[in-house]
């Protein structure tokens, strides 16, 4: 589609000027980057708390523990996204064409792994590199796909369970949140005996929603049928 | 049972009250305004709660997950956060009695309508009670994207358009942010903004990630001359959205800034020169453009910009007369939220009535629907900064701020601008009682809808009666 | 020290070629696509940033840009499903000059 306008294209000034700009900035930064000194982070701190957190991973300790109101928002955010694709109408319909061999023949083998490698992850982020998100991200991939092979199945997926699915992230994050708050405990103070378990049943939750957001925002609208 | 509800976390509740609200409403969208109107008292509620125990004992905090800063996220509440947080719940109740039936006839904007604006509520009380530098970029984030697809809602060209460019122009301003707080991390290891105020030391360190928070937030600000979405978005969005975006999460970037000034306190005179000649410019500028729209909805979006830069003024007489001139640009920011946000659900009800809002073709408003020009009226008799409003309060100190220190320049543009913001609404006021050339169509506005609008320009114009107990929470915060 | 420094200068890299394509690209998907290669940029400034210091590697901003990548893609599906809609609606996938949208403003109504 050509949309070329001659009024749009800025000028050999605009663009040097936005060049010397673009320096100055980076300059700026990359001067504030190497300054000295700098400050330890909160590294050792962490170390000190992880055995408290109900993780043994540093990265999963402050996402889903020191930090967890981060990653409730972080949902809330993709939540609210979604909300937002569906609020702007249907879906569009994909231009159905003949899925090439190759994407078939890998369908068959990347779709049946994908749940298994999804539960690896999600069981590996307590003590290694993982989590929910990824978990999350190699399910909605699959799903997209699924979705891009053109051979689907006519399997209307009713709309009922999609939104529960959606919300259960976030809403499993609050009510365990609110949950743990008895005995003058703050909001998401965890219980140090159960906080393993609790951040094992908040990452499934988000999982679940992660996949299914992440699968429903490919598909660039609400579902027909959808109220 | 008053001892517990005392005891409660009210601050965390402000949050999580309309955060649930909002997958509820989701969740059920078929009672979506039932469920979103519960959940917008009760999240007021706590809101107003905050604000009395904050006028109590002074400054609150709460710890996240029980972990102290800098491990974990703490929740501040201080005066200035409270006053944020009260206006959010003033205008917000408003706005949600008024979509309520604004909505009724579009049962599927009204599903969509509520859990986006208790997302945008939820991150409102977030971004106003958050005391870490990153979680700030979070609610900014949730902030920026419900408020795009609120604006998308109405699902015209104009609307599309206008979210686009918001969108654009939000991510853009977050990402700066962004950068500025990874530096800061990088140079003092902490996200705290207590902690940070305590180690920032000045220098380049300190300069350069302030300057990129800075720049990012004038930019989702919309100060002069980075305002050339503001009036697309605002001005085409549904009459509801449109005041929430002018009145509340405008002033939510600004919030920050302000907040991110306070906590840093950089010193040198260049910037807080160039933030209110810039804050100036938008006065003329936004004036003049709102005198020559033709559409109601696009002049009182024109205005906005430059109500806005009053708001900026306060940088450069804060030199020399601090405590007045924040606390005038503060109680300005307070009751242009609900003059703002009243003239815009004025303006959605005119647009009802009419089923147009051209400012020429205004068609004996005055006798169709009295109350929603009264509404009109007060909320312009506060922006034009006319006593005994909440703007004149604002204005006022601005002014004094100006003349005990002989910037005669300063005072000369605050009274233009007020001339120049009675001017337009006067424009307005003016076609609203003559008799239009053309026949127009015409509904029926529900009451609910007029009285809405009435009771929140009414406020704006006694808020300048609440001066005396609101300023004093402001005490020990400002610099 | 090492490697983090490289990192991080990469990542002001990736902001400067983001915001030249932001600025001067019409087309609204490489408009989005330049605000993806900026927040890469962001990210890779907090992880290069964090892996700087005697310390060690610190979990934070790793944690940060993991959060920061779900914001990403969050706000990026919103601006391509933004985009699909305003193609569809006004035929062309870039924004229209203000001339323009007065233009076609009065034309719709």
């Amino acid at each position: 589609m050509k949309t070329r306008h001659a009024a749009t294209e800025p000028g050999p000034v605009f663009r040097i000027g936005l060049a010397l700009l673009l320096f100055a900035i980076t300059a700026g930064l990359a001067l504030a980057l190497l300054a000295e000194p700098v400050a330890p982070g909160v590294a050792g701190q962490v170390e000190a708390a992880l055995g408290d957190s109900g993780a043994k991973n540093h990265v999963t300790a402050v996402l889903l523990n020191f930090r967890g109101y981060d990653t409730l928002l972080e949902l809330a955010v993709l939540t609210s996204a979604l909300v937002g694709v569906w609020a702007l109408g249907v879906a569009p319909d994909i231009k159905e064409t003949t899925p090439s061999p190759v994407l078939l023949g890998m369908n068959s083998v990347l779709i049946p792994l994908a749940p298994l490698f999804c539960a690896y992850l999600l069981w590996a982020g307590a003590s290694r590199p993982g989590g929910a998100f990824q978990a999350g991200a190699v399910l909605a991939a699959a799903a997209v796909l699924y979705n891009i092979s053109c051979r689907r199945p006519e399997l209307r997926l009713p709309s009922a369970p999609l939104r529960p699915g959606i919300v259960i992230g976030l809403g499993v994050f609050i009510a365990t949140g609110f949950g743990v708050m008895g005995g003058g405990r703050a909001f998401m103070e965890y219980p140090a005996g159960l906080a393993g378990g609790l951040i094992l049943l908040i990452e499934t939750a988000a999982t679940l929603s992660i996949a299914l957001i992440l699968a429903s925002l490919f598909v660039g609208g609400r579902p027909e049928g959808e109220p | 049972m008053s001892e517990w509800l005392a005891g409660a976390p009210w601050m965390m509740l402000a949050i999580m009250l309309p955060l649930s609200g909002a997958l509820v409403a989701f969740l059920l969208p078929r009672h979506s305004a039932l469920v979103g109107l519960g959940a917008s008292l009760l999240t007021a509620c706590a809101a107003l709660v905050v604000m009395l125990q904050v006028a109590a004992d002074g400054r609150q905090a709460y710890r996240l997950g029980g972990w102290p800063a800098p491990l974990g996220i703490e929740l501040v509440a201080d005066g200035l956060s409270v006053l944020m947080l009260a206006m959010t719940a003033v205008v917000g109740v408003a706005v949600s009695v008024y979509a309520r039936v604004y909505l009724a006839d579009s049962p599927d904007k009204v599903r969509r309508f509520w859990p986006l604006w208790l997302f945008l509520w939820a991150a409102l009380n977030a971004l106003f009670q958050a005391g870490d530098a990153f979680n700030l970029y979070v609610t900014l984030e949730l902030m920026g994207l419900s408020a795009v697809a609120l604006v998308a809602l109405s699902g015209s060209g104009p609307a599309l358009w206008g979210a686009m460019r918001y969108l654009l122009v939000s991510l853009l301003g977050s990402l700066s942010y962004l950068v500025g707080v990874a530096l800061l991390y990088h140079a003092y290891g902490t996200l705290d903004l207590a902690l940070l105020s305590e180690r920032a030391d000045g220098g380049l360190q300190l300069a350069v990630p302030l300057g990129a928070m800075i720049a990012g937030l004038l930019l989702k600000t919309g100060l002069f001359p980075f305002h050339v979405w503001l009036p697309p978005a605002h001005g085409s969005a549904r009459a509801p959205v449109s005041a929430l975006l002018s009145g509340l999460v405008v002033k939510a970037s600004f919030y920050l800034l302000l907040r991110l000034w306070f906590t840093f306190t950089p010193e040198g005179q260049g910037v807080p020169l160039l933030l209110g000649s810039l804050g100036a410019a938008a006065i003329f500028w936004g004036s003049i453009q709102a005198l020559r729209q033709k559409r109601l909805k696009l002049l009182v979006a024109y205005s906005t910009v430059a109500q806005l830069g009053y708001l900026f003024i306060a940088f450069p007489l804060a030199e020399l007369e601090p405590a007045l001139a924040w606390s005038g640009s503060v109680y300005l920011a307070l009751s242009h939220a609900m003059a703002k946000g009243a003239m815009f659900l004025a303006a959605g009800s005119i647009m009802t009535q009419g089923g147009h809002d051209e400012i020429d073709e205004l068609d004996r408003v005055v006798e169709r629907m009295p109350l929603t020009l009264a509404a009109f009226a007060l909320a312009g008799i506060s922006l034009a900064g006319l006593p005994p409003s909440g703007g004149f309060v604002g204005k006022w100190m601005l002014l004094q701020a100006a003349m005990t220190q002989g910037s005669w320049f300063w005072a000369l543009v605050i009274i233009v601008g007020g001339l120049l913001t009675a001017t337009y609404v006067f424009r307005v006021l003016g076609f609203a009682f003559t008799k239009s050339p053309h026949e127009h169509e015409r509904h029926d506005v529900p009451a609910t809808m007029e009285w809405t609008a009435l009771v929140l320009a009414l406020g704006a114009v006694l808020l300048g009666f609440a001066a005396p107990w609101a300023l004093p929470l402001l005490e020990g915060v400002l610099p | 020290m090492s490697s983090g420094i490289l990192f991080a200068c990469g990542g002001l890299g990736l902001l400067a070629i983001g915001i030249w394509a932001l600025v001067l690209r019409a087309h609204l998907i490489r408009k989005v696509l330049a605000i993806n290669v900026m927040g890469s940029g962001a990210f890779l400034l907090l992880v290069g940033a964090g892996s700087m210091g005697e310390a060690g590697v610190d979990p934070v901003p790793q944690a940060m840009v993991i959060t920061g990548i779900v914001v990403a893609i969050s706000a990026t599906a919103l601006a391509l499903a933004l985009v699909l809609r305003l193609a569809n609606a006004t035929g062309k996938p870039a924004l229209p000059e203000d001339r323009e949208r007065d233009l076609m403003d009065s034309e719709e109504r």
